[in-house]
């Protein structure tokens, strides 16, 4: 790759260079005080009531700012900065229009559970409350979406809510954390001393589980003759794959990964089934459905994974591991609770558990399933089908590049197409279903990755929903490769209205989009399409080749549905198999 | 488990910080549980307010709100005080219509109730009760016939009895 992002300059001699007390305005607090957190890179959109933070951000140096075109754009990018790295991503957007413009990418953050600081300005204190020019209550409006908030009340606050901010984010179940300043407080003065401490009494996150659990658990393992592991997101946030593999070889438990979860086990192991839930695999959801114990690591039992809940799992002990002991129990009844960090936990079970004796048979039907019902489609030689295009994106990569994607069709292909070996490696949108984070989310994740590959995958839809930030591509040649599957509708809808509205296509064409290739080169990056195999193969080369961002319109069949699928209400073994059959 | 429906009665411990009582009523609100009556006061340590909740509900419902509100970093500690035998107790003010020749009569049920008069204007009178729920119901009640002109009820605030 040929990326000339801004290098990152965060070193323990910039650290010590802000280290000494020193009477500073509250935006120069603000900044040496991100350093100090190890922050290399924001993402953000100046405006009225951050100008002092922007006036000491002229010629700052010791970390990049990345000017984006909407502020939806520098929040998802900041999230997709923090999934990719695993560090705190952070947004700086003005009061008012600037800050709710990140409503969306908060709400992104918090149902993925995505560590993010967002910074945002406020009208002066003394008008707070008047209806002022620009004036929104962020902290307010954002209550319900943050995992906690901030309106800083006077300067002097300012260093300790920046640590407990960053604190807060990244640890226990992460999320996003808000810190309102107003403009007042940004341009006062204090004497700025490094906060060392935290002192939080009502947050201790269980990280350590408790022992008498653990040993039930393997108990349970020993006894059970179909066992089933489910393994999410929350294995990804804890660092906590190798430790997963680890336990998986050990008691060659057939594992299935949710969307979230994908990357967090190698999916070329002959144990992993797959994604469960609406358009998983028919083995992990006939596997999940027949288990007598499934032990769920890091996943929450979302709706799109369990399907009918009264149905779910119908005969299964139920083990579940998480950090969050209010998911415990929130959709699942739960036999064996484990609260605590999914690392920690797997590190302290994995000598206590062994091969799983008994499911012998149980392994050999889940092989047999595999086989018989894999993901299937009816391939064209006339006409470009996007599972192809996808199946295209992943040998010409070996797996190896960080994908992310928008919501709809395109993002369920992926993530059925796309084989992950590694975390970190997958970032979608998957509990809010954000259209419009795609693109931006690779920006973020390109500046955390400067020589890896990323590739984000987009539907004509998405697309346009934060376009504008091919600027930022073109600008600092950040070398995402831009993939648009264009099959001129909104496809996840036409394909709910298919099934189960009746083929009523009410609204979902997408005729006037522009010409995505000329939107492309009006933004100063190249763009190419193709509309059948040789011209898709030709178009996809010369984007791996070529330096620098590009855009590569793939244009695909309408028609093209999603299978398997589970339709809403359904359990997830009655599933409509379409192509796949 | 069970799944019939009561009534709890939650303490909650929490920073005293301005939006916290919006949090936690927000909490309620969007996760659909239910809020019968919220107090909110000092506590017996500076810096932290102690707010008393009774909320319908099943024993998961319960659980979860427990869960719930210890994720609320604010929140240093929650009590389910229904539990264990608690002391609730109620403060209503109650302005009923009372000629002077209804006065005695009046007078008669409050003092029967140990609750007390604390104003008396030309034809109306102002009822301070303090007690369980039940009580100040019953008073309610008893007072209706004369004509209640205003009402206004605190809510529940409770203690553990004993030691605990």
């Amino acid at each position: 790759m040929s990326a000339q992002i801004p290098a990152v300059r965060s070193t323990e001699q910039l650290r010590e260079k802000w280290m000494k007390p020193e009477v500073i305005t509250g935006s120069e607090i603000l900044l040496r005080s991100l350093v100090l957190e190890g922050v290399e890179c924001v993402f953000g959109y100046p405006g009225g009531a951050v100008l002092y933070i922007y006036d000491a951000l002229y010629g700052f140096k010791d970390f990049h700012h990345l000017l984006t075109r909407h502020e939806q754009g520098a929040i998802h990018a900041a999230d997709g900065y923090a999934r990719a790295s695993g560090k705190v991503g952070v947004c700086i957007a003005t009061s008012g229009p600037g800050a709710t413009n990140t409503v969306t990418g908060i709400a992104t953050a918090f149902m993925d559970s995505v560590p993010l600081v967002v910074i945002t300005g406020n009208v002066v204190s003394s008008l707070i409350g008047t209806d002022a020019f620009q004036e929104a209550d962020i902290t307010g409006i954002t209550m319900p979406i943050t995992k906690h908030s901030y309106l800083v009340r006077s300067v002097e606050e300012l260093p300790r809510v920046i640590h407990e901010a960053f604190h807060i984010a990244n640890t226990g179940r992460k999320g996003p954390v808000l810190i309102d300043i107003p403009k007042d407080v940004s341009a006062d003065k204090t004497l700025f001393e490094p906060v060392q401490s935290i002192n939080l009494r009502g947050y201790n996150p269980k990280v350590v589980p408790n022992h008498h659990q653990l040993e039930k658990v393997a108990a349970a393992i020993k006894e059970a003759e179909r066992p089933v592991i489910l393994a999410g997101g929350g294995v990804v946030y804890s660092g906590g794959h190798e430790e997963l593999l680890e336990f998986v070889t050990r008691t060659e438990i057939p594992i299935t990964t949710t969307l979230l979860g994908l990357g967090a086990f190698p999916s070329g192991n002959p144990l992993w089934m797959g994604m469960p839930g609406m358009h998983g695999t028919y083995t992990a959801n006939q596997a999940i459905q027949n288990s007598d114990l499934l032990i769920n690591i890091g996943a929450r039992f979302d709706d799109r994974v369990t399907g009918r809940l009264d149905g779910f799992a119908p005969h299964a002990k139920v083990v579940h591991i998480d950090i969050d002991p209010a998911e415990i129990g929130k959709n699942v009844k739960t036999e064996i609770p484990v609260v605590g960090d999914v690392k920690t936990v797997l590190e302290l079970l994995n000598p206590l558990v062994g091969r799983s004796d008994k499911a012998d048979a149980w392994r050999s039907q889940i092989s047999q399933w595999m086989a018989d019902k894999p993901y299937k489609y009816k391939d064209s030689d006339t006409e470009l089908k996007p599972q192809w295009v996808i199946e295209l994106l992943n040998d010409t990569t070996k797996g190896e590049a960080i994908v992310t994607t928008d919501v709809g069709q395109h993002q369920m292909w992926a993530a059925q197409y796309y084989k992950f070996n590694q975390p970190r490696s997958w970032i979608t949108s998957g509990g809010l279903g954000t259209m419009g984070f795609g693109f931006p989310s690779a920006i973020g994740a390109q500046m955390a990755h400067p020589d890896r590959l990323v590739i984000s995958i987009n539907g004509d839809g998405g697309m346009q929903m934060c376009a504008q930030e091919l600027a930022i591509c073109a600008i600092n040649n950040i070398p995402v490769k831009v993939v648009v599957i264009n099959n001129q509708v909104l496809g996840m809808v036409r394909q709910w209205q298919e099934l189960i509205y009746e083929n009523r296509y009410s609204h979902i064409d997408l005729a006037g989009s522009p010409d995505f290739v000329k939107l492309a080169e009006a933004y100063g990056v190249k763009g190419l399409r193709a509309s059948n195999k040789e011209e898709a193969k030709q178009a996809w080369k010369e984007a791996m080749e070529t330096p620098g961002p590009v855009l590569v319109e793939f244009v695909v069949s309408k028609e093209e549905n999603v299978y398997p699928m589970v339709t809403q209400g359904s359990t997830i073994d009655q599933m409509l198999m379409g192509d796949c059959e | 488990m069970t799944t019939t429906m009561t009534s709890h009665t939650i303490a909650v411990l929490v920073n005293d910080q301005p939006g916290v009582l919006q949090r936690v009523s927000g909490l309620f609100g969007r996760r659909g549980f239910n809020i019968e009556s919220i107090t909110v006061g000092q506590s017996e340590e500076e810096g932290l307010s102690r707010m008393v909740i009774v909320t319908q509900g099943d024993d998961k419902t319960l659980e979860q709100i427990e869960k719930q509100l210890y994720k609320l970093i604010d929140v240093i500690k929650v009590v389910n005080l229904s539990s264990k035998p608690m002391v609730a107790r109620e403060l209503a003010l109650i302005k009923v219509k009372s000629e002077p020749a209804e006065r005695p009569e009046i007078m008669g049920v409050v003092e029967t109730f140990r609750a007390a008069v604390v104003d008396i204007g030309t034809n109306s009178m102002i009822v301070q009760v303090v007690g369980d729920t039940e009580k100040i119901d019953a008073m309610i009640e008893l007072l209706h016939p004369y004509g209640i002109r205003e009402l206004s009820r605190t809510g529940v605030t409770a203690m553990i009895r004993g030691n605990a």
